[in-house]
């Protein structure tokens, strides 16, 4: 009898499937605990994994919910290279089609900002730029300025409070009450979590896209303050260059 | 580009390399002279995890050891995560790379784990094709790790060590022995571990590995041991490290402790226990 790696892999991920056949015990009767051994391996594995990649979702949910709701992702959505650093991609999207977990309708954008957290996290270092480049640009050509970005930056749109959430279950305090689009940078190894104003947030995907700033500043409205983003950008260490 | 080579990895132990023991490492390693590292996990582009690596070469050899390339996988190796491996591999210039007799990937699912194949002249040639290709495109000798078995295929006709024995000829590869699966193993399908090691090509060996495992019983009340790398090493595998020490002479020695990973001084301790088993040798 010819064990296939589909028959092996076919088992390993359903269990209610039998175990393939043409595999023993010392004793040369058809194994049935012991290729419970690998099925555990590969459910428990990935379901840790994934708790450790969201877990502020874990808190949210609570953790007998999360391993129930990791136990169906896993089966749907198993991990695609062997890098597992970045398993989880699938989750913001499957949360939000996953129906038990409608009652909480922010889950996919804290889904997004943890793993932005780890994109963030491992992403390349990058020299950030002087801060005093953007005070040697002529006042004319400032318009026309782009700037590029460290790749450790990620914005995520929300139209829930998602920085308070976040900090709420990661730090303590209060959830506010308005959106809160969430920036994340990595100032040096540890990334930071800065919520934006809706303002902060269009004027800056704007500069993130390539935008040149007089074009990104008529996303921000009339009375937009550009130095208190200017000011977090270059504290958070998030730009790397400014082109005239 | 890095140079954790130092020509090879010295007979002395290691320890798989954790990142919250970066600072005790730095200021005390104790009789550590090596650190093995998880490829996989270095696989980033930058941040923190690489920075240690660049800190720690400075002081230490390396080995990179694998999880996730499954050699022992029935379709191709993924043309990817072997660029990775020789990304990593020439930008810390590693004293050795290893791989796990195992496959973990299937139509392109990574199934996280070291998964059984059987031992056949139809694998043999599988792997040792594959660890051909591995060592072509790294440009440098592999070692091949033993696997903890629970099980047994029926198609199986050839001995693990015969098994082994035959990819390092084909493939010129050396091997990794791994003292504690081969307890697991001998245990759980009833075997002897020294006719094991007897049976074993130790003149391949460029590295040992040694950790803990948990109990359990199969359904028949049989002794099922499961490696979990989450404990000591037990005295029996202490035991078959010495026997095994006796016939092959001195070998690099790693503690490999990776989940309920204990303090710095819970591995310093284990590693003691490394070094005395060396000085007998």
């Amino acid at each position: 009898m010819i064990t296939t790696q589909t028959q092996f892999r076919t088992a390993l991920l359903d269990p209610s499937s039998p175990p393939p056949d043409g595999l023993r015990n010392p004793d040369g009767v058809q194994a049935t605990k012991r290729f419970d051994v690998y099925r555990n391996n590969v459910a428990v594995s990935l379901t840790d994994a994934l708790e450790t990649a969201f877990p502020v979702v874990n808190k949210l949910v609570g953790t007998d919910f999360f391993r129930a709701m990791a136990g169906v992702y896993l089966r749907a959505h198993p991990p695609t290279s062997p890098v597992m650093m970045f398993y989880g991609s699938d989750m913001p999207d499957f949360l939000a089609a996953f129906a038990p977990a409608q009652s909480v309708p922010y889950l996919p954008d804290v889904a997004r900002l943890e793993l932005a957290l780890r994109h963030s996290y491992h992403a390349a270092d990058a020299t950030p730029m002087a801060p005093d480049a953007l005070g040697q640009i002529a006042p004319d050509t400032l318009p026309n300025v782009t700037f590029t970005f460290a790749p450790s930056v990620h914005l995520i749109a929300s139209k829930y409070p998602l920085h308070s959430i976040w900090w709420a279950n990661t730090h303590g305090g209060e959830v506010s009450k308005s959106a809160q689009p969430t920036l994340i940078t990595r100032p040096e190894f540890d990334p930071a979590v800065d919520a934006l104003t809706p303002q902060q947030a269009a004027v800056l995907a704007a500069l993130i896209a390539g935008d040149p700033l007089g074009a990104a500043l008529r996303h921000g409205g009339a009375d937009f303050d550009l130095g208190t983003l200017l000011g977090l950008l270059l504290s958070r260490n998030a730009l790397i260059s400014i082109q005239t | 580009m890095l140079d954790a080579t130092r020509k090879s990895l010295p007979h002395t132990p290691g320890v798989g390399y954790k990142a919250q023991h970066f600072n005790d490492i730095m200021a005390d390693a104790g009789p550590v002279g090596w650190l093995e590292i998880h490829a996989e996990n270095y696989m980033g582009m930058g941040g923190r995890p690489l920075a240690q690596l660049r800190h720690l070469s400075e002081k230490f050899p390396f080995s990179v050891h694998g999880v996730g390339l499954s050699i022992g996988g029935e379709g191709r190796l993924d043309a990817d995560h072997l660029a990775r491996l020789k990304t990593l591999c020439d930008w810390l210039n590693p004293a050795s790379f290893s791989e796990h007799l195992a496959w973990s990937t299937h139509d392109s699912a990574f199934l996280n784990d070291l998964l059984p194949l059987p031992y056949t002249q139809a694998t043999v040639k599988r792997v040792a094709d594959h660890i051909d290709e591995v060592q072509s495109t790294l440009g440098r000798q592999m070692l091949l790790e033993n696997p903890s078995s629970y099980l047994a295929f029926a198609e199986s006709d050839m001995s693990e060590t015969d098994f082994l024995a035959e990819i390092a000829a084909r493939t010129g590869c050396g091997l990794l022995l791994d003292v504690n699966n081969v307890f697991v193993s001998a245990t759980n399908l009833g075997y002897s571990p020294q006719e094991y090691i007897d049976a074993y090509p130790l003149d391949h060996v460029g590295e040992i590995h040694l950790g803990g495992h948990d109990e359990d019983e199969d359904e028949t009340g049989a002794p099922l041991l499961i490696d979990s790398h989450g404990a000591h090493v037990v005295d029996p595998v202490w035991a078959l490290l010495g026997y095994t020490l006796a016939k092959s002479g001195p070998k690099p020695l790693l503690i490999e402790w990776d989940t309920d990973v204990p303090e710095w001084a819970v591995l310093v301790e284990e590693t003691k226990r490394a070094e005395t088993a060396l000085a007998l040798t």
